[in-house]
């Protein structure tokens, strides 16, 4: 099971220049595939691209292929994608569905749509929840919880439809600490468990633990890809507009100090 | 005159006495027709045409009995509708409406606009309430005089509307990624509770609708 986007270039309709150019990703099973870049790199477009939204949602014109398990993804209709790959925005507001009174609803409210028999609705619903411990919010209405909260029970209502590909665009992005290492402890299980997950954010410490690889976009291209650890620890990084995790930055500002960097490995690998 | 007020009775005092807002409902009631009836009532009592029976002169113009009959009789009807509206609004929540409605085979997405529509004005009023905040602390006068509080509108209400439109998009694609579209039934969590009490009270309702009509038409309801 595999997301691909093979030469992949996408312009918003009007726009004079494309917002992605030559894009080849390929997100296997169980893969947690980071993604940075400054603002307007075409990081939220690729999100929108690689879950089948673009162009058929937002418009402007595709070129190149993206594939779902070897299929073309143009073939398939945007609510039969629902189920496959699912997308989370960095404003938890417009991913509420506005009509439901309870967490519990609002969570389950993807598997309702997809008509999944009620007992798995329930034990999805539940089981989502749990992940993101936020169990306590169940019975409360989702139009009063704070921006935090309510991305977390965006990011629920996606576990519960339990697609096999995830696309996250920030999903931390209102997280306080505690927050974002629940998210990131969810991405980790989640992966475990086989789902594929693109993963944009700014907090390049959660990508360094969870990630696999990491893709950094300036102006609609791919300028670096890798390992993670290799790529979060790159010089160039900073020039992209991305700040490095803290722990290179730690390495680095040690070894500028003319510690010795073994005794900084033992430190990085009890923590 | 009779008809509308024995209407007002059956399906509107009596069941909102049972339910325990009949304050609530004529207040609001009152209150939503208070301007119509005010102009209803000055139109009809001073300028009916068939009015003959004088009650009042103030110079040229004359208040009419006929005139007042008449007013009467269209305020009843006025009260019978929003009494009817308000009843609906004060004993029924949106979400069970929209749910029941989708269990006998009405689409989700007209449900939907039914529900989000109300759902919507409380966030409105949110980032109302929000933007205000902004606005202020960016010098804007919410609360000098009336000319200055209406000026201070525009820039309020502007970035409320604008920024709702905004969201359409983002909204869109939230709901198609989480298979709204999708064609068939959704599978619901609940369904409404449903007494027999309440099953018997809609079908006289809709027994009563055509003898009413019928009993209209025939002239015996006048």
């Amino acid at each position: 099971m595999t997301l691909t986007l093979e030469k992949v270039s996408y312009r918003y309709a009007g726009a004079a220049t494309p917002s992605l150019r030559d894009i080849d990703i390929a997100l296997r099973d169980g893969e947690v595939l980071g993604l940075v870049g400054a603002s307007e790199s075409g990081k939220t477009t690729l999100c929108l691209v690689a879950s089948g939204l673009a162009p058929r949602t937002v418009g402007g014109r595709l070129t190149g292929r993206v594939l779902l398990d070897g299929k073309d993804i143009e073939a398939a209709r945007i609510h039969e994608l629902a189920g496959r790959i699912g997308i989370a925005f960095q404003n938890p507001a417009t991913q509420r569905s506005g009509v439901t009174e309870t967490v519990f609803e609002e969570v389950a409210f993807g598997p309702m749509n997809l008509g999944q028999p009620l007992d798995e609705i329930l034990e999805r619903t539940s089981s989502a929840l749990r992940a993101l411990r936020i169990e306590e919010l169940a019975p409360r209405d989702p139009g009063q919880l704070s921006g935090g909260q309510q991305q977390l029970v965006a990011i629920a209502g996606l576990l519960a439809m339990a697609p096999s590909h995830l696309v996250l665009d920030e999903p931390t992005a209102q997280l306080d600490p505690a927050g974002t290492t629940l998210v990131g402890d969810a991405i980790a299980q989640l992966a475990l468990d086989g789902t594929s997950i693109l993963l944009v954010e700014h907090k390049t410490d959660l990508l360094a633990r969870v990630c696999s690889r990491v893709i950094a976009l300036e102006a609609g291209r791919v300028a670096m890809e890798g390992a993670a650890p290799d790529v979060l620890s790159d010089p160039r990084l900073g020039q992209l507009g991305v700040a490095e995790p803290a722990l290179v930055r730690l390495r680095r500002m040690a070894e500028g100090a003319g510690l010795d960097p073994a005794r900084l490995e033992r430190a990085e690998a009890s923590v | 005159m009779l008809g509308p007020a024995i209407l007002v009775l059956i399906a509107v005092v009596i069941p909102a006495l049972v339910a325990g807002v009949l304050s609530r409902l004529l207040r609001t009631s009152l209150l939503l027709t208070l301007p119509i009836a005010v102009s209803v009532l000055l139109v009809n009592v001073f300028f009916f045409p068939g009015g003959r029976t004088e009650l009042l002169r103030i110079g040229p113009i004359v208040a009419t009995a006929e005139g007042l009959g008449f007013a009467i009789e269209i305020l009843a009807r006025i009260l019978a509708i929003s009494g009817a509206i308000t009843l609906f609004y004060l004993v029924t929540r949106p979400a069970e409406l929209v749910l029941d409605l989708e269990r006998r085979g009405v689409s989700p997405q007209l449900g939907f606009v039914a529900n989000a529509s109300v759902q919507t004005v409380p966030a409105m009023v949110e980032r109302a309430g929000a933007i205000t905040a902004a606005q202020r602390a960016r010098g804007l006068d919410t609360e000098g005089s009336v000319w200055r509080r209406a000026r201070g509108i525009v820039p309020i209400v502007g970035p409320v509307i604008l920024g709702s439109i905004a969201e359409v998009e983002e909204r869109t694609m939230a709901l198609e990624a989480r298979g709204f579209t999708r064609p068939g039934r959704r599978t619901l969590l609940w369904a409404p509770d449903d007494s027999g009490l309440q099953r018997l009270a809609r079908w006289f309702l809709l027994l009563a609708l055509p003898v009413l009509a019928a009993a209209r038409a025939t002239g015996w309801l006048s």
